[in-house]
């Protein structure tokens, strides 16, 4: 049995993509993902594990050297955050093009302006149509954990495609927590050598990235998304597997307390825990009510929110980014397109909270769902609002 | 795989649309972009060559009687050959 011990979650990311057998990490330091690239850096430097720590001058080089470095084979890693990721932005669908399986993890943080160093989801979401797989992380052992997942969907043979692990900067990557490291032998028989479909080397040259004009650009867009909506299955394959050898089940859609409840809300990342105190301090008073997590971004679990929300009647789903001039928040849009072709749907209700680190406090999840009791779920009413917004 | 671009199915293109085979550029002809293309006027041409250094897409050719023409499979109709020939034995004109 693994030993638990403290450890702050970015070290602990660090330790646990030191467990996979990387051959190259190309990670530029940025508030809150710094601590990963340090602690990867200070684990190659005094050879506790066998890769090349490339130094980059930019995030755009860090993604390009990754995707160079995968393109021969190799399995690669980096990290970001933020303003970073922003810079990555041109990189990301070619690696999901190329389909290449780089792990990225990402300390979630808001993008400027105004200039903040804080946690939102406001650096995610513009990168959501890259093509890559997405998926979020709730505490410190789901990151160490995910982290380690993330190689091994990545480089399934029906997948090969990126990964991206988003831990909620701050929130998450700087908590001491107790966290249990699997075992190396275990990791090792978990997570076999990549194989590639193709490589980049002299002995046998192949084209990567190559020109693609209006003749052929369609098939291969149609088929970068095939390959996403179809990750799903490996991902729960991936996630039985894990749960059968490390005991920790993952589910792409996680609920508490929800199964008989009248009104759901729904979290994304670190606020999950939090969210279930209010649910607790709510049923002791009586009122249905019950959470949902989003635990996979991309591909979009449609299937498994259809299903724990068929009998509630009020949904609330929070959002930590703003998609300005639209419908309502990223996840929000996302929920209600799944609904669309429901008979049976609820009233649902979005409200934008967390924004560049601020606090989400149990009360505060207690005010959303006792803000929606009184409204009638016969009539549906758009509801977007900034909850906690200074108003004069 | 280089002989079914663009004709091949979303199923049948490789994965990451990695090309295998090399020399596959040589058969994707690019030239359908062109709305012109250039004509040599041999009776003006000196056989310098200046249009084979400048075509940016290295599609004029020498023939064996030394005169150039553009492989009109790969001639984007640019006309930079045109602008550079010092005899002014190439024109461009528009495609029908």
């Amino acid at each position: 049995m693994a030993k638990r011990v403290g450890m702050e979650v970015a070290v602990a990311v660090a330790e646990a993509v030191g467990q996979c057998d990387i051959d190259m990490a190309a990670v530029y330091p940025i508030t809150p993902q710094s601590h990963i690239a340090e602690h990867l850096s200070d684990l190659v430097a005094d050879g506790k594990i066998d890769a090349e720590f490339v130094t980059v001058e930019s995030e755009h080089s860090a993604m390009s050297a990754v995707i160079g470095a995968s393109g021969t084979g190799a399995r690669v890693y980096t990290a970001t955050s933020s303003q970073g990721l922003m810079l990555m932005h041109e990189l990301l669908p070619i690696a999901s093009g190329m389909r290449l399986p780089i792990v990225m993890g990402i300390a979630n943080r808001a993008v400027s302006g105004p200039l903040n160093i804080l946690n939102d989801h406001s650096d995610i979401m513009p990168q959501r149509d890259s093509g890559w797989i997405s998926i979020f992380v709730e505490n410190g052992q789901e990151a160490v954990d995910v982290s380690i997942q993330a190689f091994k969907i990545a480089e399934h043979k029906d997948v090969n495609l990126p990964v991206c692990v988003n831990i909620d900067g701050f929130q998450l990557t700087h908590m001491v927590e107790p966290l249990e490291f699997p075992d190396q032998e275990l990791v090792d028989k978990f997570l076999p050598p990549r194989v590639p479909y193709a490589t980049l080397h002299p002995s046998k040259p192949v084209t990567m990235g190559a020109f693609a004009m209006s003749d052929y650009f369609t098939e291969m867009q149609k088929a970068k998304d095939e390959a996403l909506i179809n990750s799903k299955k490996v991902i729960l394959e991936v996630w039985d597997e894990w749960a059968k050898m490390f005991g920790r089940a993952y589910k792409p859609v996680e609920t508490y307390k929800a199964d008989d409840a009248e009104i759901l809300m729904l979290t994304m990342g670190s606020m999950g825990e939090t969210a279930e105190m209010a649910i607790d301090a709510l049923r002791a008073k009586g009122v249905s009510v019950g959470l949902i997590k989003l635990r996979l971004w991309r591909p979009f679990p449609f299937e498994e929110i259809k299903a724990v929300l068929k009998a509630a009647k009020k949904l609330i789903v929070t959002d930590r980014a703003v998609s300005f001039g639209g419908p309502g928040g990223p996840v929000f849009s996302e929920i209600k397109s799944a609904l669309y072709s429901e008979a049976r749907r609820p009233a649902i209700y979005n409200y934008i909270i967390g924004l560049g680190g601020r606090d989400v406090t149990v009360k505060d999840f207690i005010g959303m769902v006792e803000k929606v009791i009184p409204c009638s779920a016969e009539k549906t009413v758009d509801t977007y609002e900034y909850w906690g917004v200074r108003e004069s | 795989m280089a002989k079914r671009i663009g004709l091949a199915t979303w199923q049948e293109i490789t994965t990451g649309c990695v090309v295998f085979d090399p020399g596959s550029a040589s058969e994707y002809h690019t030239g359908s972009w062109r709305a012109q293309r250039p004509i040599w006027d041999n009776a003006k041409c000196i056989k310098c060559g200046i249009c084979y250094v400048f075509c940016p897409e290295g599609c004029v050719q020498q023939s064996e009687d030394g005169f150039f023409k553009a492989n009109l499979d790969y001639c984007k109709g640019c006309g930079i050959c045109a602008h550079e020939c010092w005899p002014r034995a190439i024109t461009i004109v528009e495609e029908k």
